[in-house]
């Protein structure tokens, strides 16, 4: 099993999400972060002295998936997530041991 | 002599401007502060229409405005009791301007600078924010009004030493209240210290629409305090109405200039900031000036005042939201302008010539000596108030509550409630994503409105 996270503008998550709904995707998990990427943060001026603003708002996406859809939601999320302008984001796959569903103890690919 | 009634409801009018404008005020330093110090910094405003409004009635007016019957203790002070209190007895007394009666009663005169005085003593605190413990703020206020606000107006208008003997002219206040209050705000923040991370941290202005409603705020109270400074209707009146207005517009643009040419972009701190340099100082000037001289007076001091905001950081003195580089650079430059471009031709009170009407510095030297003396006078006093409360430990907060924020820890409140149920947003907010409610949790300690689903 996998874990795919992406961290993403938080205007894309509309798209986003509706991409992985029309893969059937069945559930994900956002969450409000902030940080930067190559893109820093930006300055501001304020009666001439700059001030920077170094973490920007962005959205936390982690869905939870089998490895034969793995690749096909890292491809609807980057499609969906992307402007094309500096600070789209990243997506990264990791490694799940083990998911367990709370309410009826189901385990691995069950528990999806 | 009966009561003007077209004089009396301008100068009552006038009185109501200029009493909107410490709000404004509050707004505007309010939305330049952070966040966490936002509320102390209104409640300074706010305590000085307060604290001024009863002092200036029980003995400020009197002291100011009141005509000593020593005419040399009168260069200094006014009469201890002609208006001592609010005695019913001067009720129906008319207003005397140079021995003449000018149809307004006593008591709105004494309305209408006591709305000076508020603000006068609130501009100050703009210097201070976030550090200045509330309780010290108020004794400061009760001080400083007493030993430099209320001489210093004698002086100018109640016919002390500058404005009897001396002849400088001053129609709004440029030396009384910003020269003065610019002063003082340097006096006290030398002895206050800078902020804790000043100038290290991000302290950039936390709600900039409040800075632009307050700006507005301010400078549409300003035309009572500028055109309702003639008392009377007259064309006086006019021609400090209409350069208020253009000196102020010259300014914003001029500030803004600035910003476009140095920073690459103009801001609207910038234009707001600017709008109330040229406030500042057509204020002295607005009423012995021609229109095109108000003009120049307001992209000069738009721009000056530009670039003295950044003297601050240079010099390290932490003058939180630039009282000194507005107020005081910017009275001075109006204070100055009377020197260079006053003309009977605008007001028959000018009685010295200006440099540009008339060639001679006669008007400029009684300027820069009222000026420089009022300058000196509040440093001083307001530094030496400062040291006495620093002494007796009334002066600054604790590092804990400084760090914390002064509104909780002097006032036991936030400006904003920041928490999910509070309705933040954040980056779910720019998602269009509102968070799930928080009050509802497991142990069926709903709010009470939300009870009915049960």
């Amino acid at each position: 099993m996998k874990l795919v996270t992406a961290v993403i503008k938080p205007y894309q998550l509309d798209a986003v999400k509706e991409a992985l709904h029309a893969l059937g995707v069945a559930g994900l998990t956002v969450s409000e972060v902030q940080g930067y990427g190559r893109q820093k943060g930006h300055t501001e001026v304020y009666r001439g002295a700059e001030y920077t603003v170094e973490f920007l708002p962005k959205i936390r996406v982690e869905v939870l998936t089998d490895e034969i859809d793995v690749e096909k939601i890292v491809d609807a999320v980057i499609t969906a997530a992307r402007t094309g302008k500096i600070g789209d984001g990243k997506v990264w796959v990791t490694s799940v041991d083990d998911v367990i569903r709370v309410r009826t103890g189901e385990r691995g690919l069950d528990a999806l | 002599m009966e009561i003007n009634t077209g004089n009396t409801a301008w100068l009552l009018l006038s009185s109501a401007l200029v009493l909107l404008m410490t709000p404004g005020l509050a707004l505007f330093y309010g939305g330049l502060n952070r966040s966490k110090g936002t509320l102390n910094m209104m409640m300074m405003s706010f305590s000085c229409i307060g604290l001024i409004s009863v002092l200036w009635a029980l003995y400020g007016f009197t002291l100011a405005f009141g005509t000593n019957g020593s005419s040399g203790v009168n260069k200094i002070l006014g009469s201890f009791s002609q208006y001592l209190g609010t005695g019913t007895s001067w009720m129906n007394e008319i207003w005397q301007v140079g021995g003449q009666g000018i149809g307004i009663p006593t008591y709105v005169v004494m309305a209408f600078q006591m709305m000076f005085a508020i603000i006068t003593v609130a501009l100050i605190s703009g210097s201070l924010s976030d550090r200045l413990k509330f309780g010290g703020w108020v004794l400061f206020a009760l001080g400083w009004f007493t030993l430099v606000y209320v001489p210093v107006a004698h002086w100018i208008w109640g016919g002390g030493w500058i404005g009897a003997n001396l002849g400088a002219l001053d129609f709004a206040g440029g030396t009384a209240v910003h020269i003065n209050a610019g002063a003082a705000a340097l006096g006290v923040v030398l002895v206050l210290g800078k902020r804790i991370g000043w100038p290290r941290e991000n302290m950039r202005p936390h709600n900039v629409p409040f800075v632009a409603l307050g700006a507005g705020l301010l400078w549409f109270g300003w035309f009572g305090f500028n055109a309702g400074s003639e008392l009377t209707v007259d064309s006086v009146t006019s021609a400090a109405f209409v350069n208020t207005q253009l000196a102020t517009a010259a300014a914003l643009c001029g500030w803004c200039l600035v910003e476009w040419l140095r920073d690459g972009k103009p801001t609207m701190v910038g234009a707001s900031s600017g709008a109330v340099a040229g406030l500042v100082a057509v204020t002295p000037a607005c009423g012995f000036i021609p229109p095109l001289a108000a003009i120049l007076l307001g992209i000069v001091a738009g721009a000056l005042c530009a670039l003295a905001v950044s003297l601050k950081y240079r010099f390290g003195y932490d003058d939180s939201l630039d009282v000194v580089g507005v107020h005081f650079v910017g009275g001075w430059i109006g204070s100055l302008w009377i020197g260079l471009f006053a003309t009977p031709g605008v007001n028959a009170v000018v009685a010295h010539k200006s440099l540009f009407f008339g060639g001679s510095a006669d008007q400029l030297w009684r300027q820069i000596v009222a000026s420089g003396s009022v300058s000196i006078y509040s440093f001083g006093i307001a530094a030496i108030l400062a040291l006495v409360l620093k002494a007796a430990k009334a002066l600054r907060v604790s590092e804990d509550a400084e760090v914390g924020g002064i509104d909780i820890a002097d006032h036991g409140e936030t400006a904003y409630d920041l928490t999910p149920s509070g309705g933040a947003g954040g980056a779910f907010a720019m998602a269009g994503i509102t968070p799930p409610p928080t009050g509802a949790s497991s142990d069926g300690a709903a709010p009470v409105g939300e009870k009915v689903a049960g």
